[in-house]
């Protein structure tokens, strides 16, 4: 990882992903990265489209501006992929990383990318629902993760997740652990 | 051992409350500093801390309480922001004279209408002149350690004066980035206990506070004030620098990023000055002679450190997080006065940007530099990323 990455999220407002950018910049600063994590704050609603960032670097972070040209872009809401601007400020440099049943190829084509860029596709909502009944794409999507930060173990997820999450009833983390495994094993990188 | 935790600019500084264990907190939560009081009450329901934590019905009650318990002797914090801060305005000039040393978390955001939840620092600026210590912190990091440094500087028996210590409203109150927070023996330690002179409680050595001051005296008091201000001036880098003994960080009164030689500076204050410096990094690797003054400590006004670290500049751009409407900004205002005390009649170019939360990026900090490459300086104030 050479200079400053940086991480645009779109979910919807309930859906965790600000606590999903808060868990991915806990994982990488214990890998010894400095980190930033940060949502947009508007009139917030449930189900209403958000934004949160990260930057990750090497060397302290200055910049406290919200991230216009992100290297990575996340969509935890499959509905949001067309429709909340996903590729705004994106360069052919930008990855995907999309919770969608959708393969890399198809899902380039419904947001008109280039055959050359990085898409990560991975089907979490149907993760989570077979781990423990209910649509929480967020421990799946952390574990695609180690796809993008290759110097950060997969295990690394898991360690950091079943640490913060002690007081979940151990069926549940389980679970969880199980579904961040399973999001970086079952990703479809094209 | 100190420890390093992801943790908010808003944590931040509650974590350095908890570890300075207030005597009182009298608090009433507004957006976006009600993270501060949130996480405090949680400590003293956890009995963490001793405090008397005093919930009121209005933030005007909130800082009364404040100014009666630091007046009985009591070492009294509390935080606000926007309105809530304005509707404390009849009070804080009595803090000040009262001599309350009271460290406010102050989290800066737009003072309404219309309403608006982000950050500028109209609320703050709307209270330069109430005999408080203005602090201003770039990130979480600094907020927390300027929590624990404003303690010492408020109760320094040459100084006695409340002190704001400011962040910038989501940006950094609610950003998470690594904080080293050093551990409660060191905090503790550093703070010491408060030894008030003159507290209104000592029923064997009795004080009056509040009491009528004619015109015979009312004049003279201020003086004191005056005086108190200018010992802050002269004192604050003592205090600075012995924390910097036990933190291993040094915070001077202006952070000036390669100033030295710099033809073009930027003034600006808070958390914007991180685009700043990186754009300035980006200039000088391509010769051009750039720096960044951030100004920490806005009350009192630092003119002499100021027009120094200015005095090599060709041209100069205040950056103002906050109107001055129907006048001139605040920052440039006190900048311009520097340059002048100092016969250093460099031109300054006026800029206003941030306002209600508008984003500040590298290509507006460009736009600035080329400006003042350019001579591109006018009279009247500029206008970043407004849509006109």
């Amino acid at each position: 990882m050479s200079g400053t990455v940086e991480v645009r999220w779109h979910g919807r407002g309930g859906q965790g992903a600000k606590t999903g950018s808060a868990i991915l910049a806990e994982v990488l600063f214990e890998e010894g990265k400095y980190v930033q994590s940060f949502p947009e704050y508007g009139a917030e609603r449930q189900g209403a489209p958000m934004k949160a960032f990260n930057r990750v670097s090497d060397r302290p972070i200055r910049k406290r501006c919200s991230v216009q040209n992100p290297d990575v872009v996340v969509v935890i809401d499959s509905t949001l992929l067309e429709s909340a601007g996903t590729t705004m400020g994106c360069t052919d440099g930008t990855t995907y990383v999309l919770n969608t049943p959708l393969s890399p190829a198809e899902a380039k084509h419904r947001l008109g990318l280039g055959a050359d860029v990085k898409v990560i596709t991975i089907d979490a909502t149907a993760i989570t629902l077979d781990e423990f009944g209910q649509n929480r794409p967020n421990a799946p999507m952390l574990g695609t993760f180690a796809h993008i930060f290759t110097d950060v173990p997969v295990e690394s997820f898991v360690n950091h997740f079943s640490k913060k999450m002690a007081k979940l009833p151990e069926k549940i983390l389980q679970a969880n652990l199980r579904a961040i495994r399973r999001g970086y094993e079952e990703a479809h990188v094209g | 051992m100190s420890r390093r935790e992801i943790i908010s600019g808003n944590w931040a500084f509650a974590e350095a409350m908890r570890q300075i264990n207030p005597d009182v907190v009298a608090a009433y939560p507004i957006t976006p500093s009600t993270d501060i009081p949130m996480k405090f009450s949680e400590f003293v329901a956890d009995g963490k801390v001793d405090t008397n934590f005093v919930t009121v019905e209005s933030e005007h009650s909130a800082i009364t309480a404040c100014v009666t318990a630091a007046a009985a002797g009591a070492r009294v914090m509390t935080a606000s922001s926007a309105n809530g801060v304005g509707l404390m305005h009849e009070i804080f000039p009595i803090a000040g004279f009262f001599r309350s040393p009271i460290v406010f978390g102050l989290v800066n955001r737009s003072l309404g209408a219309p309403i608006n939840i982000h950050c500028d620092h109209s609320d703050s600026m709307g209270e330069r002149d109430a005999g408080w210590i203005h602090l201003y912190c770039e990130d979480a990091q600094e907020a927390y350690d300027t929590a624990v440094m404003a303690v010492r500087l408020a109760e320094h028996d040459n100084i006695l004066t409340p002190v704001f210590v400011c962040q910038d409203g989501f940006i950094t109150s609610h950003g998470f980035e690594p904080v080293e927070m050093l551990d409660d023996e060191t905090v503790k330690r550093f703070v010491g206990e408060r030894n008030a002179r003159y507290p209104l409680l000592d029923v064997k050595n009795p004080v009056t506070y509040g009491s009528f001051a004619s015109t015979e005296y009312y004049f003279e008091i201020k003086r004191q004030q005056v005086e108190a201000m200018e010992n802050a001036l002269k004192l604050y880098d003592g205090v600075a620098r012995e924390y910097e003994a036990v933190s291993g960080r040094y915070y001077p009164m202006l952070d000036a990023y390669r100033t030295e030689d710099a033809e073009f500076v930027v003034v600006v204050m808070s958390s914007a000055a991180g685009v700043v410096k990186d754009v300035v990094d980006e200039l000088r690797d391509k010769g051009v002679k750039a720096g960044c003054l951030r100004i920490r400590m806005f009350r009192p006004f630092p003119f002499d450190g100021v027009a120094k670290a200015l005095s090599h500049a060709k041209a100069i751009a205040v950056l103002d997080r906050s109107l001055s409407l129907g006048g001139t900004a605040p920052v440039v205002s006190e900048v311009r006065s520097a340059l002048y005390r100092a016969s250093a009649l460099i031109p300054v170019q006026s800029y206003v940007f941030g306002l209600g939360g508008r984003d500040f990026f590298p290509q507006n900090a460009r736009d600035i530099f080329t400006d003042l490459e350019k001579g591109q300086i006018v009279g009247e104030e500029r206008y970043i990323g407004l849509l006109e």
